[in-house]
């Protein structure tokens, strides 16, 4: 479970000061399905980065599962992000020199997972996200949902706790966006945490929490 | 993320960016090739001068009558005649000493040569059985002087001369007439060539005894001696001065040289010299150092989000330093090897087109080559490695 106690992130744009987020109060019980929303600039995105322990907040304190992680080590965010959570981008972030096969097997390597077992977990991961005729496929020769059925494999390899996804759909059209969001959504009913920021509005209304934001605070909190 | 696999993946990294990782390894390739090959050169310019001083000879020193005096000029020049001759008894004294191995007298002069129809003026060199081991020379047909038979009449020839005279080839064993005395010929030395400006392919060697009948003399041009050892050869000098100073009345009238401190001189000039040529090609491989630093950084940039995703599906910055760490170690690894084979195959042209010349590359300079290269492209990757490293990863993602 995540929760965010007075969170800050202030940024420098020369000698002006930006509050991208400023005094954010946050629960999101484990297994729950939460959008966030708002206007660009709004701070969803950094919001998502504090969460997912990409980004450092200024002030206040933010804990996860149970254990304070404000002021870890970049060392141990590094270990918790790898062991928790699991990102998933709008442009995908596939690594372009490997095959698919490949990127999903990039956070087991990063674990330390022996090659053999790694082998059998990619094998699953591939079933699993109707990707096994493209295992030795690179990024470019796929398609735009192949991809970002690669990205969601790689980042629920390791079983995180809390899937973030940043406008998961955006490069998407339409129907390959509602699959992906159908891939995301059946990840959620399995028991993982889903936050997912959008702009897109019929795509944060499927959430079952919807968080609205606006220059860096929490306006609109439903359920 | 574990050795095994941070090698894999840096390896199919370097492996997918074919051009650019080429480059960078012909780059260092060249520049270890260069220290090899140079060094090949100037190791072998040694070799080959110290291989024609030890023709003459090993452990050798020269006995010659006369001081050479610094000043005054030799002081036989001006009495036509030096203070007193060098005998063979001299020379039999000299052979005496305990750090002697062995000695030649030598006498020479210029003598006409008669046989097979044909008549020709000669360099003859008076000598004994020992001057064939002591100046490294070697027959082709029939055996050199007789050992302790002095008094035959037996003739050596050079492998020029026994050509020019019996064209057929059947030298030993016929007869020669050398001035007034008839000579059997008992040999015929290996063709050799000229070494230090010596022809031994155009001489007559025969006896000493009869050398100087001929010539008329009692005194030695030179006797060579060969000491026991390398370390033999400092007290072989003193003990020959001293025993011929005695014999001499007391006074030092011979002057007795080494080739060795020589030899020495040429020796360091030329490990000097290689070494110089190594470093002005080292330099090549610190400007391949460089280039590698270049490319990593311009990698660095260009792999940003990458960078990025590592971190953010959990690389810590040492996995990732160590990935960029071990993408240099690759490339000079392959430069490194490449070079090696690059410079051992230019050394084996060079020998291939200059038999003469003994081209190999000492060892040193190969380890030296490769651990150069090695280091630079290492030390070339600490800084874009730490610069990925570093990067947040926020910025990264979002491609700034």
């Amino acid at each position: 479970m995540i929760r965010l106690d007075a969170i800050t992130r202030v940024f420098r744009m020369g000698d002006q000061e930006v509050r991208a987020l400023n005094g954010i109060n946050l629960d999101i019980a484990s297994g729950e399905y939460v959008s966030i929303m708002g206007p660009s600039g709004s701070g969803k995105s950094t919001l998502l980065n504090v969460i997912g322990l990409l980004d450092r907040p200024d002030g206040g304190r933010y804990e996860l599962d149970g254990a304070d992680v404000t002021d870890l080590s970049e060392n141990d965010r590094a270990r918790v992000r790898r062991e928790k959570i699991g990102f998933v981008f709008q442009s995908f972030h596939l690594v372009p020199r490997l095959t698919a096969a490949e990127n999903i097997e990039l956070p087991l390597i990063l674990e330390g997972v022996a090659p053999v077992e790694r082998k059998s977990r990619v094998e699953a991961a591939l079933d699993a996200f109707d990707l096994k005729d493209r295992a030795r496929h690179r990024p470019s020769e796929l398609s735009g949902g192949q991809r970002q059925r690669v990205a969601i494999a790689r980042a629920t390899i390791l079983r995180p706790t809390a899937l973030l996804a940043d406008e998961p759909t955006g490069n998407l059209d339409h129907r390959i966006g509602a699959e992906v969001m159908a891939l995301l959504e059946g990840l959620h009913h399995a028991g993982t945490t889903l936050i997912i920021v959008t702009h897109d509005r019929e795509l944060g209304a499927r959430a079952h929490r919807h968080i609205a934001m606006r220059d860096g605070e929490i306006v609109g909190d439903e359920t | 993320m574990n050795l095994r696999d941070t090698l894999t993946l840096s390896f199919s990294t370097v492996a997918s960016y074919r051009t650019r990782s080429l480059l960078i390894v012909l780059a260092m390739a060249l520049g270890v090739a260069a220290v090899v090959v140079l060094t090949a050169l100037g190791d072998g310019a040694r070799r080959y001068v110290v291989g024609q001083f030890s023709s003459l000879g090993t452990n050798l020193v020269i006995v010659l009558p006369g001081r050479a005096e610094t000043s005054g000029g030799f002081p036989g020049a001006a009495l036509g005649q030096t203070p007193r001759d060098l005998t063979l008894e001299d020379a039999r004294f000299v052979g005496q000493l305990p750090q002697v191995r062995r000695y030649a007298p030598l006498n020479v002069g210029v003598a006409e040569l008669a046989g097979g129809g044909r008549l020709r003026e000669v360099t003859v060199l008076g000598s004994n059985a020992e001057l064939l081991p002591i100046r490294h020379m070697k027959l082709s047909q029939g055996s050199f002087l007789a050992r302790g038979s002095e008094r035959s009449a037996q003739i050596v020839l050079g492998s020029q001369l026994a050509r020019e005279f019996f064209p057929d080839g059947r030298a030993v064993g016929q007869r020669v007439r050398l001035g007034d005395s008839r000579f059997l010929v008992s040999g015929v030395l290996a063709p050799q060539g000229e070494s230090m400006g010596f022809n031994s392919d155009e001489i007559a060697i025969i006896p000493i005894d009869y050398a100087q009948e001929l010539f008329n003399t009692e005194s030695l041009f030179r006797i060579l001696v060969e000491a026991k050892s390398r370390n033999a050869i400092e007290p072989a000098k003193a003990a020959i001065s001293h025993v011929l100073t005695l014999r001499h009345d007391g006074e030092e009238d011979v002057t007795v040289i080494t080739q060795d401190a020589v030899l020495a001189t040429f020796d360091r000039i030329l490990r000097a010299l290689t070494l110089g040529v190594a470093g002005i090609a080292a330099v090549s491989l610190a400007v391949a150092g460089i280039l590698v630093m270049n490319v990593m950084l311009v990698a660095v940039a260009q792999r940003t989000t990458e960078i990025g995703l590592l971190k953010a599906i959990g690389a810590p910055a040492a996995d990732i330093r160590r990935l960029f760490f071990a993408e240099a170690l690759w490339l000079s690894l392959a430069g490194g090897a490449l070079g090696f084979a690059l410079g051992h195959a230019g050394s084996y042209f060079i020998r291939l087109a200059y038999p003469a010349l003994p081209a190999w590359p000492p060892a040193w300079a190969s380890v030296a080559g490769v651990a150069t290269a090695l280091f630079t492209g290492v030390v070339a990757s600490l800084l874009p490695a730490s610069r990925a490293a570093k990067l947040d990863p926020v910025l990264a993602l979002s491609g700034k």
